[in-house]
């Protein structure tokens, strides 16, 4: 019975002669990684290496270096960075911190899978005719995702509540995410005319534009799946989580916020504070 | 806000809508109050519920009511019937393969519980199974013939959840959990009625379809009247037990030992070997 096996076309491993445990050589989609890249490629070379198969363009790897830098940390207000500090403050291990970053930032608004959606409604949008009116690619940009029968990837998830990529919150686009998108409106045609007509999109929608957009569209551009636009979406948004982690627990609990609960059913007396 | 104040949903609206949720935070589903007692969905925790089977109190936690005594015992036997502590398990392998790299239990279970969200196997199964059944349920209600209903899912590109099995197509739980379902009067349901027609039909179509477990416990949860968030919740534990001795064993063998794979244990299928940088 011969031994199971691992199919990649990804990776390949050249063994020491005398150990078939230890790499002698190891290459990613045909390039040597520790004999010819290391020293030479770029982090984002690696990554879009990883994802595409392809070494990518001078442009690629620049807005790719661009995102990264961007995406890198969402900031403690953020409910990701939220929950790797609680991790922090908590004194579990670090991938404890980690995988809360990666279990909220993954989620349908803000997170990876607003991406993931935002990314199939680019799909959509690149599908259309060339000379299709402004107001169909924007009906295409503006759809909820509200499938008839849930397909294989849409179980366990809540119903999208506003079209992703937007802030259901308000009409205003923030500065930091017009400044992001005027710098990587050079991705390619998706993320040229997102920043051509945000203003149009935010009016009719009546909602503001947020980061996840613009990282949908630069994904796109790049030549990301969806499903590759959401796992990256979710690796680069690691850095800033983990250094929260790392400063709260440095700071110690007592200054970590732990605001008062309004309980709305206590048994015992009414509209408590905890 | 006092203890006198009286609750309410949130503070006054301001300009932006997230202003209103700053501060305190109001909540119906409980509290702690240490050094006094703690409030579980609007009951005191020690004093109303101490008595609480701990199964119960999870389905108190999902379903904000208490869940009958034999739709709980029912589950507690399915999940004692799918913990397989098989380590090649998808699942399972994580924590196995957390024992040998020697991370926490709490690391690799976890890891292995949220990899359970499965789309063909698992929560995700389940949760579209589920799905599934509930909407042919209503269009067959509202008259239409099943066959149609499942003629135009399939022709509309639908992905059929509940019905067929990745490994085996025999499915030893099955029987059992029918046995089960007998013996606590829970088996004449509509929704498990309906998940029989649909596997008649496949089987009469030649098609290999035939109702799994997952489909099958997901009519059931259809017919107790749950919904499939309240069901992929209530079912987290499921495959737990089967996860335990797989992240133990590993930690018994030589660190790195479990799953361990030579460099030629991976057939690379990919490009010839090429230069870096690439020529532009």
């Amino acid at each position: 019975m011969s031994e199971p096996t691992l199919h990649s076309t990804i990776w390949q491993e050249t063994p020491e002669p005398d150990n078939p445990f230890a790499t002698q050589v190891a290459r990613c989609h045909g390039y040597d990684v520790y004999g010819q890249m290391l020293g030479q490629a770029r982090w984002v070379d690696m990554v879009y290496l990883l994802l595409t198969g392809q070494a990518p363009a001078p442009l690629q790897a620049r807005v790719l270096e661009t995102l990264a830098v961007a995406l890198a940390n969402p900031g403690p207000r953020d409910p990701m960075v939220h929950a790797a500090m609680c991790a922090g403050i908590g004194g579990t291990p670090a991938a404890a911190g980690l995988m809360a970053a990666l279990a909220v930032g993954a989620g349908q608004s803000g997170g990876a899978r607003d991406v993931y959606l935002a990314m199939h409604a680019w799909q959509g949008a690149r599908a259309l005719p060339a000379d299709a009116p402004l107001s169909q690619w924007l009906e295409t940009l503006l759809a909820v995702h509200a499938p008839a029968w849930l397909g294989p990837r849409d179980a366990g998830w809540p119903t999208a509540e506003h079209p992703a990529g937007l802030d259901p919150h308000s009409p205003v686009t923030a500065t930091i995410v017009r400044q992001s998108l005027a710098l990587l409106s050079e991705a390619g045609p998706c993320t040229q005319r997102l920043h051509e007509h945000i203003d149009t999109l935010c009016a009719q929608a009546g909602m503001g534009l947020t980061l996840v957009a613009v990282a949908a569209a630069v994904m796109t551009d790049l030549g990301l799946s969806p499903a590759q636009g959401e796992m990256l979406h979710l690796l680069l948004r690691l850095p800033g989580a983990a250094a929260h982690a790392l400063e709260q627990a440095s700071q110690g609990f007592k200054r970590f916020p732990y605001p008062p609960v309004n309980l709305l059913d206590d048994p015992l007396h009414q509209g408590t504070t905890s | 806000m006092t203890p006198d104040s009286p609750p309410s949903a949130a503070p006054p609206s301001a300009a932006h809508p997230l202003l209103a949720h700053t501060g305190a935070q109001p909540t119906r589903v409980g509290a702690a109050f240490p050094g006094q007692r703690a409030v579980f969905r609007g009951r005191d925790l020690h004093r109303d519920l101490r008595d609480h089977h701990w199964l119960g109190l999870c389905a108190l936690a999902v379903f904000g009511r208490e869940v009958p005594k034999a739709q709980l015992d029912f589950f507690d036997s399915i999940w004692v019937w799918t913990s397989y502590p098989d380590l090649r398990l998808w699942n399972n392998r994580i924590a196995a393969l957390a024992g040998t790299t020697r991370s926490t239990a709490n690391l690799g279970l976890s890891a292995a519980e949220a990899m359970s969200e499965a789309t063909i196997f698992g929560r995700g199964n389940e949760y579209r199974a589920m799905d599934f059944l509930i909407k042919v349920q209503q269009r067959v209600q509202a008259g239409e013939p099943l066959a149609e209903v499942l003629t135009r899912f399939l022709a509309d590109g639908g992905r059929l959840a509940g019905y067929g099995r990745p490994i085996s197509t025999v499915d030893e739980r099955m029987p059992l959990t029918l046995a089960k379902a007998r013996e606590l009067g829970l088996d004449q349901g509509p929704h498990l009625a309906l998940a029989w027609a649909i596997d008649d039909y496949f089987a009469q179509q030649g098609k290999p379809l035939r109702l799994n477990l997952g489909g099958l416990v997901s009519a059931f949860a259809a017919d107790f009247g749950w919904s499939p968030r309240e069901f992929t919740m209530f079912l987290f534990p499921a495959f737990l037990a089967g996860m335990h001795p797989c992240y133990l064993e590993a930690l018994e063998l030589p660190a790195g030992a479990r799953f361990a794979m030579r460099c030629d244990d991976v057939a690379y299928e990919g490009v010839a070997p090429r230069p870096w940088p690439p020529a532009a």
